[in-house]
């Protein structure tokens, strides 16, 4: 029987959830016993190619771009889960969330304080993901299944996540597992 | 006079208290269009207190403001029977006519638009403030006269060219408001002997009159029905020296107006209740918390009390009955809907913001000054006057077992006839449709935003505390009406008014009114009735006061008795992708800062 | 009168002193009826609701309802767990609360309440409204993206220091606290050492000194193992 597949994605995150998920260290070999890895930075293969069991979302939507992939995952995936407080609840790039657009713009680009920028040419390629108007927790913009907060969470929470998942078993953390920080 | 002179001289007339700091800070709003800010630490110093707490209480009534705002602050009723009156279409005719938004003060200082909370005139919408002057029955056409015409004179009162009737056209009032009292009962509003009710109450003891007014059935005319005679017996048996008579003139409830023609039409009335009850409770002092829309009563009011001073109604050994000294003064609002919640009420008198308090102490313990006080509406005043007069046998034969008496009702929205009504307790829903010419009803909110609404399957219920319980709002809906956008109106209403002590209550309003606004945006989906239901039922059971415990009943009673509103514009969704995101929304700001469409996503 | 006085709590027989209130004898007992703005050093004001209770058929707040003779208390049912849990998500979602960067994380009661509740995500969506940040005071500062309205500030200053520093301004969702100062903290006579500047008065990251961030490391911060009110029902 082939193994179930997991996909994961960093929308507007850091990676140090996917920073996380690798510290399981050499319980990942363990993992791969148990699944196979599908769409995802950590082999590297870009598009879905196959129904995945199990999708994990690091990172809220901050641009149409993210939405486009967050909206992919819930499509190719039977499980969702958000991975982080920035997929939780938008986390640090959601700072920027009762600041308008175009100041956003500006002290990035023009008026803050480390800002060299003598031109004040504001980047605008079309191949750039267009901003929205502000980061959305993953469970607002699609239907997310599970929640794992943390900045990251630990590699114990994800371990004790995922294998509980895999295994049939309902996915309960204990105390010292549930973090936000 | 310099500024800070005319501050120490206000400060002064209310013996520099912290406790009368509502008329204080009122009074510097008068003088000065506003409380200005950089007076605070003179405003606390004067008045014995901390420039926070003078803060606290400018910031929490709306009449009140920290800003500069224009000599004519006109603030039209926002309530949905006024929008149905065509409220929008006035407030664009102001716009247009002063150059400014709502929210705004023209640049030459002179005028202010606001919206504001119902003021009650539902029978004569739309209806505005302008500074304390009513203005009823308006049109956009009429807008272009009033704007002109204070602007040649910056006096509102100008505006009233023909007075309402009865004591509208008091010379102290002076008003268009209209009384539009469409049937009298025997209680409040037939004939009736002046101070009869009281004199037979000096004829007995105190605690034969409670006995009376206990046996009388009268309950609470506020809406929650408490037992009058009751109330009073508790505050009396209260331990301690002083004990205060409070009177609830604030009524805030959406569609309500009938103590506002008490006021006009039975002032003495009132007062005479409110002198029986300090007789039975051993009080020598009340209060009439007049609420801030109003004030136009106010000098008219004061007028009645003097008069009864020197008849020798009011002071000292009243009626020649030695050692019953009473006095009555009236404590004027500031525009907040949750002090006609007792406590609130209470706090706001102490010259405080209007958080409810905690019960246990109840007020008949630890009330107005933490002494006994007894809290009654201004109609349960006038009943307690009746049944002194009439007997407690010839007020309880009246109504229902259970809800004694008659109820003065203020019917409003989609009727022929709208005004007051005064009917026996047991009148059913649709012996009153009848009267105000509305057979043809869609829905009935029955006691305002905080009760609940109706349909017509259930018409044949009675108006009383035990089956369909109002403090008086009764607002008629035909079937054009849009009820979802009644009810959104409804919420936006407790979610302004709320104080936010409360987590509950002050977040849980807000986020029920959001996801209305979401499914009223066609942005539904079927879980949202279990979210709404959910939520309000949180709300309600964690709050503190009876604001909260009562602001998710427009969602909670729709939800049973209108359900199809909901259903019709909800969907399904298995999708997976939550409709409430609309990624072309989210978007706009960007198109504007880049000048860009999106690739990935189209219309 | 009887010394004191019997009620139960879920079924469980607890004692009170005369004007004791529900909350301080279930603690008395063991009992842990979880609450954020209830102080042991401060009068009860009821105005989080978590610590709210059915009493004989009724919802009333433990720290100010007092116990009384015969009274039937449902604590831990699952109706109040939901509603509890309600309250707990409309604090999040009210206020901007970034745990991983907070100087209280670790030691937050509003924080560890939703560990206790095993609280993965809010489940309303959150309304990031635009707070202020006061750093005007030498020696504290104050998030308000984090405040809950607790008032433990405004009653510390007022109870414990014989100060009136803070005071609830405004209403309804634009409630804040204000300080009794001119502009800002910095006009205040808030001292460093005022009680109501103490990390353990504020039960979140609000109110925070200067320069004293992060001194605990991660693993020995007072809700790192064990969930809050545990000390309770150690008893």
């Amino acid at each position: 029987m082939s193994k179930p597949k997991v996909a994961t994605t960093s929308l507007a995150g850091c990676f140090g959830c996917h920073m996380s998920l690798l510290d399981i260290d050499d319980r990942i070999l363990q993992l791969i016993d148990l699944v196979d890895f599908d769409k995802s930075p950590i082999d590297d293969i870009k598009t879905f190619t196959d129904r995945c069991a199990i999708g994990l979302i690091e990172g809220g939507c901050c641009n149409e771009e993210n939405v486009h992939v967050l909206q992919e995952f819930r499509k190719h995936c039977d499980v969702l889960i958000s991975f982080g407080d920035c997929a939780t609840m938008g986390g640090i790039p959601a700072m920027r969330n009762n600041i308008p657009l175009a100041e956003c713009f500006d002290e990035a680009y023009r008026t803050g304080v480390t800002v060299y920028n003598p031109d004040g040419i504001v980047p605008n390629d079309p191949d750039l993901p267009l901003l929205l108007d502000k980061v959305y927790p993953a469970h607002e913009v699609v239907k997310i299944d599970y929640f794992l907060p943390g900045c990251p969470p630990s590699a114990d929470t994800l371990w004790a996540a995922l294998t509980a998942l895999l295994t049939g078993q309902p996915v309960e953390l204990p105390y010292e597992l549930l973090k936000y920080d | 006079m310099l500024k800070e002179a005319k501050i120490k001289k206000i400060c002064k007339r209310f013996g520099n208290d912290r406790t009368r700091m509502m008329d204080i800070v009122r009074e510097i709003q008068q003088e000065f269009g506003y409380v200005p800010p950089k007076y605070y630490d003179l405003i606390a110093r004067e008045a014995n207190t901390h420039r926070v707490e003078v803060q606290s209480v400018v910031s929490f009534y709306t009449f009140l403001s920290d800003r500069k705002k224009g000599k004519i602050i006109i603030r039209l009723c926002e309530d949905i029977i006024d929008k149905m009156a065509g409220a929008d279409e006035v407030a664009a005719a102001f716009e247009r006519e002063l150059g400014i938004a709502f929210g705004e003060t023209t640049d030459d200082g002179k005028f202010s638009l606001e919206w504001t909370a119902c003021i009650g005139m539902s029978d004569q919408a739309p209806a505005a403030l302008a500074n304390d002057t009513v203005l009823t029955n308006l049109t956009p056409e009429k807008v272009p006269e009033i704007i002109q015409a204070l602007k040649k004179k910056a006096d509102p009162q100008v505006l009233v060219t023909e007075c309402g009737d009865g004591n509208n056209a008091d010379q102290l009032i002076q008003t268009m408001v209209q009384n539009n009292i469409c049937e009298r009962g025997e209680v409040l509003l037939g004939d009736y002997d002046l101070e009869a009710g009281l004199r037979k109450a000096i004829e007995k003891t105190p605690e034969e009159v409670i006995e009376d007014v206990k046996n009388s059935g009268l309950r609470g005319r506020g809406g929650a029905g408490f037992l009058v005679g009751l109330k009073w017996e508790f505050t009396r048996n209260a331990p301690g020296e002083d004990k205060y008579i409070l009177c609830n003139a604030d009524e805030g409830e959406p569609g309500t107006f009938k103590d506002r023609v008490l006021l006009t039409e039975r002032p003495d009335l009132v007062f005479e209740g409110m002198t029986v009850a300090a007789f039975a409770i051993g009080a020598q002092t009340g209060i009439v918390y007049l609420r801030a829309e109003y004030a136009y009563l106010r000098a008219f009011l004061e007028d009645v009390l003097n008069r009864r001073r020197a008849a020798g109604l009011l002071g000292n050994n009243i009626c020649g009955k030695d050692g019953f000294n009473f006095d009555i003064r009236i404590q004027m609002g500031a525009g907040a809907y949750i002090c006609g919640e007792e406590s609130s009420l209470i706090s706001s008198c102490e010259g405080m913001r209007g958080d409810p308090s905690d019960r246990p102490p109840f007020p008949a313990i630890a009330g107005y000054r933490v002494a006994p006080t007894a809290v009654n509406n201004v109609e349960s005043y006038c009943c307690a006057t009746r049944v002194m007069d009439k007997g407690a046998d010839w007020f309880s034969g009246i109504g229902t077992e259970k809800s004694a008496g008659t109820k003065l009702l203020s019917v409003c929205g989609d009727c022929e006839r709208p005004g007051i009504y005064e009917l026996p307790f047991g009148v059913t829903v649709n012996e009153l449709l009848k009267k105000v010419g509305a057979e043809d009803a869609a829905a009935m909110q029955v006691g305002g935003p905080s009760g609940q609404m109706i349909n017509p399957s259930q018409f044949d219920r009675a108006i009383s505390f035990e089956d369909l319980p109002t403090g008086g709002s009764i607002m008629v809906f035909n079937k054009q009406r849009d009820l979802l956008e009644v009810v959104e109106a409804f919420m936006e209403f407790f979610a302004e008014e709320d104080c936010g002590y409360c987590v509950p209550c002050r977040v849980g309003n807000v986020l029920l009114l959001n996801r209305l606004k979401q499914i009223r945006n066609g942005k539904g989906v079927t879980e949202d009735m279990d979210y709404l239901e959910k939520l309000g039922k949180a709300t309600k059971r964690m709050s503190r006061c009876g604001l909260g415990q009562t602001s998710p009943n427009p969602i909670l009673s729709t939800l049973e008795n209108f359900r199809p509103i909901y259903t019709e514009v909800v969907r399904d969704n298995t999708s997976g992708l939550q409709k409430s995101f609309d990624v072309l929304e989210a978007m706009e700001q960007a198109n504007e800062v880049t000048g860009r469409q999106s690739v990935l996503f189209h219309a | 009168m009887a010394d004191k006085l019997k009620f139960t709590i879920d079924g469980v027989e607890v004692q009170a002193e005369h004007g004791q209130t529900i909350l301080d004898a279930a603690d008395a007992a063991g009992i842990y009826i979880p609450r954020l703005c209830a102080h042991p050093d401060l009068k009860p004001i009821g105005s989080c609701r978590i610590c709210t209770v059915v009493v004989n058929g009724r919802p009333q707040a433990a720290c100010v309802q007092p116990a009384a003779e015969g009274m039937v208390v449902e604590n831990d049912t699952p109706e109040m767990l939901e509603h509890r849990r309600n309250l707990i998500d409309m604090m999040f979602v009210e206020g901007n609360h970034f745990c991983m960067f907070c100087e209280k994380s670790g030691n937050c009661e509003l924080q560890a309440m939703a560990y206790r509740f095993g609280i993965t995500a809010p489940q309303y969506p959150s309304q990031f409204p635009d707070k202020d940040v006061d750093a005007s005071h030498p020696d504290v500062m104050m998030d308000y993206n984090r405040c809950i309205l607790c008032t433990r500030c405004v009653r510390a200053s007022q109870e414990l220091d014989g100060k009136n520093v803070f005071q609830s301004i405004g209403r309804g969702f634009g409630r804040k606290i204000g300080v009794n100062g001119r502009q800002a903290l910095g006009d205040t006579d808030l001292n460093v050492d005022d009680r109501a500047a103490d990390p353990t008065i504020c039960p979140v990251g609000c109110i925070i000194k200067k320069r004293v961030g992060f001194e605990v490391p991660i693993g020995e911060r007072k809700f790192d193992h064990e969930p809050i009110g545990s000390e309770i029902e150690k008893g």
